[in-house]
């Protein structure tokens, strides 16, 4: 049976800093502007003898060793946003220019289950609902516990509750004539039980011989391999790991984050392979901005240009777009001026990994990169 | 047992405050509807404390000096459960609902915080004197860009919003209100309208400033009047408008009455209830434009009182987490944890102070989605279902004080005591089965400890499930 493509987003929150992430290292400048962030050579995990990793990100190599990482470099969008939210909803709406309350991924969702077939097409691990996921209709689960996603969480005797959810379940039966908001909350409310009903075999199924570490975001990409290797059809997966804005003491503080997501993302992948389920999975990570390109002494403030990563089994490493120039004269109020439309990346993992047409989803047409495999 | 009023209170309360314990309820059916309603407009003529900003001052260091954005809206949260003073805060949360302002972009918290009380302070009195203070609020200036809104160059955002979200509204009646050159006029006659500069990153707030220089002092004509307008004569021809008195009652009517569909379909569609939201208007208009007013008039009409009214709204995350805060006797005095229920609203999608852009919140069935409905059931199901919590307490000891019940009755009780709450016959049918299947066709709290256990147990699972159940989701 072909396996559907499946796509897992990773939203770095905050702001990732870019030049320290994808270090350009034999470029003076790098240590002009940044005399206090600066990763010493000597520390630098080099790709090449241009860029190298942050060396928390060694773990991370591997996958550009197998030429299965993607790095996007110079991403953003015209007059960049440097507020956290704006940003951050611009790239879950793909509305630069004026407020959107519809996600890119809640359109990919209905695009790939229009007739709502299954409540768990889509899922979130985290609290609440990311506007990307947000659009009218579309079922998303939650889930900030896999052990414990649901509704009644509260009854703790399994008895108990198995009788409560089905009488949750009688009690949230669309009845007729009850008007129309009642109806839809009827529904709502099956179509979370039908998701937790259906979530609840997946950390049951689950045996790894993978042991995750015991942080947030490891918690979370463990929970999604879960949930995918139940077999559930999740096709988009949404998480996201927090927080990257290091304005100040940002040497320990980045360096902690890199090494949680990258051991998290190899941990990841090394789980999938081991039940062979990895090769129809794609791993996108972004974040809202970059960050200055001068440190403030401590850390360094918002920037515009960012970078975004790729990693899959059917992803054709190397670079894309450009680093953008470091000059003085180039920069854009102090930062890295973004020369890759974000849309265009979503529109790539669309159309080339998820097979979907891009144009409503993300608002428009927009130059798409080649990092994935015919 | 209260009079046959006390169940008319209890809505009362849903709507101008955030419910009310049966204790409460009790007390204010023993003095009166009409008394209430005045009580809860006037507490200062009725002896009705304020909310002491000493207290929680004390407990909680960010209160006043705000350094991140969840210290104002923890400060909000507290202020929303704990106020002596309810329709102040909910009017607060009215007005903020309506002049949305993002601390997304604003990036003050103390700013923030400053607005809300604005509206707190203000949110009663008059409706012109509201809106120039808001012309005024530098959180508003800067969130609508009037900061640059110069004489030789111009910027329409708040003129435009001005007139299309927090007065006139685009249209009535399937007509416009304005013209595209009334914006520009009410754009230029705001120039001047400016802040003062904080130094970044610090804990000042702005102020308003009014730059002379920089106000277009030419003449503008401005929905038909003819003058050189600046912004407080702006403000004077828009209260006069009736598009204005309608636009305003039917916020009124549908944050106070009923759900009225999102305000963006306003121009088109009629209001569910027109007579009413003509009469609101009426009242705004004769009063002088007296929120207080105003208010008084809805709460004392029919169309308010009437049952069809009762139920009749979505509950807001604010009347979600506040709500249960409130009946399960939660923060009336400070503790950690404020900062998680702030983040629970914003989970619930209503994250305070910070709207998802100008137009505010969708309401009424747009508060549910699949993320938000888990959250919500859960959190009020596991609040009620919770014996440790004083008012779920109480519920249980009140019940036991009625003695035997029959499985209706113990259900009924429980709907009663938690605030005279309906459900759908098929609903309740279905937590009375629970019960007879559970403890039979009399219940009773008995003595030995077991017996006591049990009584606890079996009320709590029925608080649970009205807490979890559809109808609930709706005040």
């Amino acid at each position: 049976m072909a396996k559907e493509p499946v796509l897992v987003v990773l939203q770095l929150s905050g702001g990732n800093d870019y030049l320290n992430t994808i270090i350009p290292y034999t470029n003076p400048l790098y240590k002009d502007y940044r005399k206090v962030v600066a990763i010493p050579d000597d520390q630098v995990v080099p790709l090449d003898n241009e860029y190298g990793l942050h060396p928390a990100m060694a773990p991370l190599k591997r996958f550009w060793d197998e030429d299965k990482m993607a790095i996007i470099h110079g991403i953003g969008y015209e007059n960049s946003s440097r507020s956290h939210f704006r940003s951050m909803d611009i790239w879950h709406t793909c509305e630069p220019d004026k407020v959107g309350t519809e996600g890119w991924v809640g359109r990919a969702i209905k695009a790939v289950d229009p007739r709502k077939d299954n409540v768990l097409t889509g899922v979130n691990f985290g609290q609440g609902l990311p506007r990307a996921m947000m659009a009218p209709g579309v079922p998303v689960a939650s889930i900030s516990n896999i052990q414990a996603y649901g509704v009644l969480t509260g009854i703790t005797d399994e008895e108990q509750r198995t009788k409560a959810l089905e009488r949750f379940s009688r009690v949230y039966s669309p009845a007729i004539g009850h008007g129309p908001v009642m109806e839809y909350l009827s529904n709502t409310g099956l179509d979370a039980l039908k998701g937790a009903d259906i979530l609840k075999i997946a950390p049951q199924k689950y045996s790894s011989s993978v042991e995750y570490a015991n942080n947030a975001i490891a918690k979370k990409l463990r929970g999604i391999a879960m949930v995918h290797l139940a077999d559930l059809n999740t096709r988009l997966f949404y998480t996201q790991h927090s927080s990257f804005d290091t304005h100040a003491s940002q040497l320990p503080w980045h360096e902690q984050l890199l090494k949680d997501c990258s051991a998290a993302i190899v941990d990841f992948f090394a789980d999938l392979r081991e039940h062979d389920a990895s090769d129809n999975v794609v791993m996108i990570m972004f974040s809202e901005f970059g960050r200055r390109v001068r440190d403030n002494g401590s850390g360094t403030d918002h920037g515009a240009g960012g970078v975004a990563m790729v990693i899959g089994d059917r992803v054709k490493g190397g670079y894309y777009s450009e680093y953008p120039s470091m000059k003085l004269e180039d920069l854009q109020e102090g930062d890295l001026a973004p020369n890759y439309d974000f849309r265009g990346f979503y529109a790539s993992v669309l159309e080339q990994h998820m097979g979907l047409d891009p144009t409503e989803i993300v608002g428009g047409n927009f130059e798409q990169l080649s990092f994935m495999k015919n | 047992m209260g009079s046959k009023d006390i169940a008319l209170i209890a809505h009362l309360m849903r709507r101008a405050g955030f419910g009310a314990t049966y204790e409460e309820l009790e007390a204010r059916d023993a003095k009166g509807y009409e008394a209430t309603v005045e009580e809860l407009l006037d507490p200062d003529s009725y002896g009705v404390p304020e909310f002491d900003e000493f207290i929680p001052a004390r407990f909680y260091p960010a209160y006043e000096w705000p350094t991140a954005p969840t210290h104002p809206q923890a400060n909000v949260v507290y202020h929303l459960i704990s106020s002596p003073r309810p329709l102040h805060e909910k009017m607060a949360l009215f007005w903020h609902m309506l002049f949305a302002t993002s601390d997304a972009k604003v990036n003050g918290n103390h700013q923030m915080l400053q607005q809300f009380h604005m509206f707190r302070e203000y949110g009663l009195g008059d409706y012109r004197d509201l809106l120039v203070r808001v012309a005024k609020d530098p959180a508003m200036i800067f969130w609508l860009d009037n900061n640059e809104n110069h004489t030789d160059a111009p910027n329409e955002n708040w003129g435009r919003e001005l007139l299309e979200l927090f007065s006139l509204g685009v249209g009535m009646d399937g007509h416009l209100n304005y013209t595209e050159d009334d914006v520009k006029a009410a754009a230029r006659a705001f120039t001047g309208w400016t802040m003062s500069y904080r130094i970044p990153g610090l804990a000042y707030l702005w102020g308003f400033e009014y730059k002379e220089e920089d106000h277009d002092d030419g003449e503008k004509v401005f929905l038909g009047h003819r003058g050189r307008f600046n912004g407080e004569d702006i403000v004077d021809i828009i209260v006069q408008q009736p598009a204005t008195h309608r636009f305003i009652a039917r916020h009124l009517y549908n944050f106070f009455v009923a759900d009225e569909v999102q305000v963006a379909a306003w121009k088109d569609t009629p209001p569910r209830d027109p007579d009413a939201v003509n009469a609101i208007a009426k009242a705004f208009k004769e009063s002088g434009y007296e929120i207080k007013d105003t208010l008084r008039f809805i709460f004392n009409s029919d169309f308010f009182k009437d049952e069809r009214a009762w139920f009749a709204k979505v509950k807001n995350p604010a009347e979600v987490v506040a709500g249960t805060m409130r009946l399960v006797g939660e923060y009336k005095e400070p503790k950690p944890g404020l900062t998680l229920l702030a983040w629970e609203m914003g989970f619930q999608s209503q994250e305070l102070l910070n709207p998802p852009s100008v137009e505010g919140w969708h309401y009424g069935q747009e508060w549910i989605d699949s993320g938000s409905l888990v959250r919500r059931v859960n959190l009020m199901a596991d609040n009620l279902g919770d014996a440790t919590k004083p008012g779920t307490r109480y519920i249980i000891d009140r019940l036991a004080s009625r003695g035997g019940m029959s499985p209706e009755e113990l259900v009924d009780g429980c709907l009663e005591i938690m605030g005279y709450i309906r459900l759908e016959s098929e609903t309740r049918q279905e937590y009375i089965d629970y019960v007879k299947a559970e403890a039979g066709s009399e219940v009773k709290r008995g003595v030995s400890k077991k017996e006591v256990q049990a009584f606890e147990q079996l009320v709590t699972n029925v608080l649970r499930h009205i807490a979890s159940s559809k109808e609930y989701q709706f005040c």
